[in-house]
């Protein structure tokens, strides 16, 4: 076989793989969510599930799927494709897994904003994802602009990023345990994500932005596998390296505040995705579309344990967050093992 | 003659630091007696203390108001000391600047088992607090340095602080686990959650007041053996130290100080942090120096931080780990922007 085949099999058959680990993480994407809208305290059937989102009035089913199970579903699946993206992004443009931004404070910061308005100032919605989108830039670029300067940016930023993080958590334990009306699910919501009780209208400014944004990483993110191989290839590729930082950077930033204005900061999402993605369909190829069907699949399945699998109903950002911790111990074991810096 | 007069020049920065020191907690207790909703003046305060050294109760307004805050005001004085010096202690047995007892997970494995113990063992009193913060607080302190510590070059700061961000994360999503189908440990833990010396009484600080004192002793003598550790493992040894011992000692008493002032205040980060670096750069790295002037800066730092918490959430409180939290968070980055890092 001469080399020129070898390479051109091995071509075919990544993108063989990659092909497969889309549509087999699309197909477990469907199956999670019909399992969400037919699940609950009433189980209905699927024909019933199908005739309730095609506009039929189904006696109970209506109220049930339709007012509850399907904004349940959406902010799920939109808070997972829009962290999913969000760390990916961060993972790929500063070339190390760790830099995810729950890991390095910036959706701590988004919360705190998203929790002083809606728990303490009583803003709209609009106006809390507003508020969470200004604080969460404000909170990246302090990161960035302390890590700034001299060698290994990458570790001081991560450094930072979890003192300031720590920072923002205080904030928002204080404005939890003092909001006036004392709600566990609240307080559940702004500490760790949870799904309960988001209302359909509440999804706004979520939708909005997965619709505008996530079509800009897309495109963007061809630039993105430039980048992976550093800023000085990059640019011999032809891409504009700082304009394409800074744009995906914003992008994903506002993707990671508008979830956590909507559903909390769903704990470890953000940083699981881009690497199970990864895993899945191998490397090379965009990870943006792998990594959001990821994202939205973690967060359906952890909603579903934790709905279904406890006698108690858990939030899906506990469930997230102990499966998730490991994994990042496991990371830092991994690679601190092989010596690597990343 | 050069190296007489350096020591000299130290040694009188030492006792700038330890006069530094005193003055800053005088000044602390000071405005913790005489700051709150209520401003109460010199005399006030003299009378309140007088009724309590007597044994007396206060009579006037004012007096009943200090009276108030003495047991608070004592109980800053202790904790803040406590944690300084097992910051300081962190810092010294693993060499690494960033070591503190919130980062290395401390207070979030106290947490989880005193939830754990309400919850599930029905315990309520401070003495078993105590033991389960202690156990669980020195059980998570361990996990995080072995995590951290896995690998080439031992435990650098960003991998320690990563792997208590972790071992953190997971451990109070599993207080949540714990905590969310019993809504009557929840509410007694939402207080206990944000660390704060407002709920201090005389009979918690009589528990945990000899433990504090016992470990504090234990570090103020294994203080020149830590210097030697700061020369590395095998120079130490070489100068007659026992490395093994000194460090599990020293570790042992710095988790004891911590987990203590967290089962009575709850959870303070930071202030093990900001306080020994501070010290540093005044006194510079003589352990014998650092200590215990660490202790006198933490004392000053939670009195006048719990003061402020008071003055600015009037007529509430904010609690003091909230104001250590948002002056310590920015000393972090400091301290990460003045170490020269190797990434992870």
């Amino acid at each position: 076989m001469s080399g020129a085949t070898a390479v051109r099999t091995g071509r075919t058959r990544r993108a063989r793989r990659r092909r497969i680990g889309i549509a087999a993480l699309a197909a477990l994407l469907v199956v999670l969510a019909a399992g969400m809208l037919m699940l609950g305290k009433t189980v209905y059937p699927i024909d019933d599930v199908v005739r309730v989102i095609i506009g039929q009035d189904v006696p109970g089913a209506s109220f049930t799927v339709g007012t509850l199970r399907i904004p349940r579903l959406a902010a799920g699946a939109l808070a997972g494709i829009a962290f999913g993206i969000a760390g990916s992004t961060f993972q790929t443009l500063l070339r190390n897994p760790l830099a995810s931004p729950d890991v390095i404070g910036i959706t701590s910061g988004a919360s705190a904003a998203a929790v002083l308005s809606l728990v303490v100032l009583h803003w709209s919605a609009a106006a809390t994802t507003a508020l969470a989108l200004a604080v969460g830039i404000l909170t990246a670029v302090v990161i960035y602009a302390a890590a700034r300067g001299g060698e290994s940016t990458g570790g001081r930023l991560i450094l930072i990023g979890i003192g300031v993080g720590a920072m923002m958590n205080a904030v928002v334990q204080f404005l939890v345990q003092r909001a006036a009306e004392w709600d566990v699910s609240v307080a559940m919501r702004w500490l760790t994500g949870s799904l309960n009780g988001v209302r359909l209208e509440d999804l706004g400014p979520l939708a909005i932005a997965a619709v505008v944004l996530v079509p800009i990483v897309m495109v963007l993110s061809r630039d993105l596998r430039a980048l992976e191989l550093g800023d000085a290839s990059a640019t011999a590729l032809g891409v504009r390296v700082d304009r394409a930082r800074v744009l995906l950077i914003v992008a994903a930033v506002a993707l990671a505040c508008f979830a956590t204005a909507t559903t909390g900061p769903i704990a470890f999402v953000a940083f699981l995705s881009g690497p199970i993605a990864a895993r899945i369909v191998g490397a090379g190829g965009s990870p943006v579309i792998p990594a959001a069907l990821v994202g939205a699949c973690l967060v359906l399945l952890a909603d579903l344990v934790g709905q279904f699998g406890f006698d108690t109903a858990f939030p899906v950002g506990v469930i997230t967050g102990i499966v998730g911790a490991p994994y990042l111990i496991f990371l830092l074991i991994r690679t601190s093992r092989l010596g690597g810096s990343s | 003659m050069t190296s007489a007069t350096a020591r000299t020049r130290r040694s009188a920065r030492t006792i700038w630091g330890v006069a530094g020191g005193v003055v800053l907690v005088a000044v602390g207790v000071t405005v913790s007696l005489a700051f709150g909703s209520r401003v109460v003046s010199i005399a006030e305060i003299g009378e309140g203390l007088r009724a309590f050294v007597s044994g007396d109760t206060a009579q006037e307004i004012g007096a009943i108001a200090v009276a108030e805050r003495i047991p608070r005001t004592a109980l800053s004085v202790i904790a803040g000391a406590a944690l300084a010096l097992s910051g300081g202690v962190m810092q010294a047995i693993t060499r690494n600047p960033i070591a503190d007892p919130g980062i290395l997970g401390v207070n979030t494995g106290a947490a989880l088992f005193v939830v754990c113990g309400m919850a599930f063992f029905g315990m309520s009193s401070v003495f078993s607090y105590l033991g389960l913060a202690l156990a669980g607080g020195a059980l998570a302190a361990v996990v995080v340095y072995l995590v951290g510590s896995v690998g080439a070059g031992g435990a650098t700061p960003i991998k320690l602080a990563l792997a208590g961000a972790a071992v953190t994360a997971s451990l109070s999503s599993l207080v949540s686990a714990v905590l969310l189908p019993r809504a009557a440990a929840m509410n007694e833990f939402r207080f206990w959650q944000v660390g704060g010396t407002g709920g201090a009484d005389w009979s918690s600080i009589a528990i945990v007041a000899p433990l504090i004192v016992v470990a504090a002793i234990v570090v103020f003598c294994l203080a020149s053996g830590m210097n030697s550790l700061a020369l590395g493992d095998d120079v130490a040894r070489g100068l007659g130290v026992h490395v093994g011992r000194t460090r599990a000692l020293a570790a042992a008493a710095g988790v004891v100080l911590c987990a203590a002032v967290t089962a009575v205040a709850g959870p303070i980060a930071f202030v093990g942090l900001m306080v020994p670096h501070a010290v540093r750069l005044v006194v510079g790295p003589d352990q014998r120096a650092i200590l215990p002037i660490s202790a006198l800066g933490g004392a000053a730092l939670l009195t006048i931080a719990d003061t402020i918490g008071r003055v600015i959430g009037s007529p509430g409180e904010i609690e003091a780990g909230i104001i250590t939290a948002f002056v310590g968070a920015p000393v972090l980055v400091a301290i990460a922007r003045r170490t020269r890092m190797r990434a992870l």
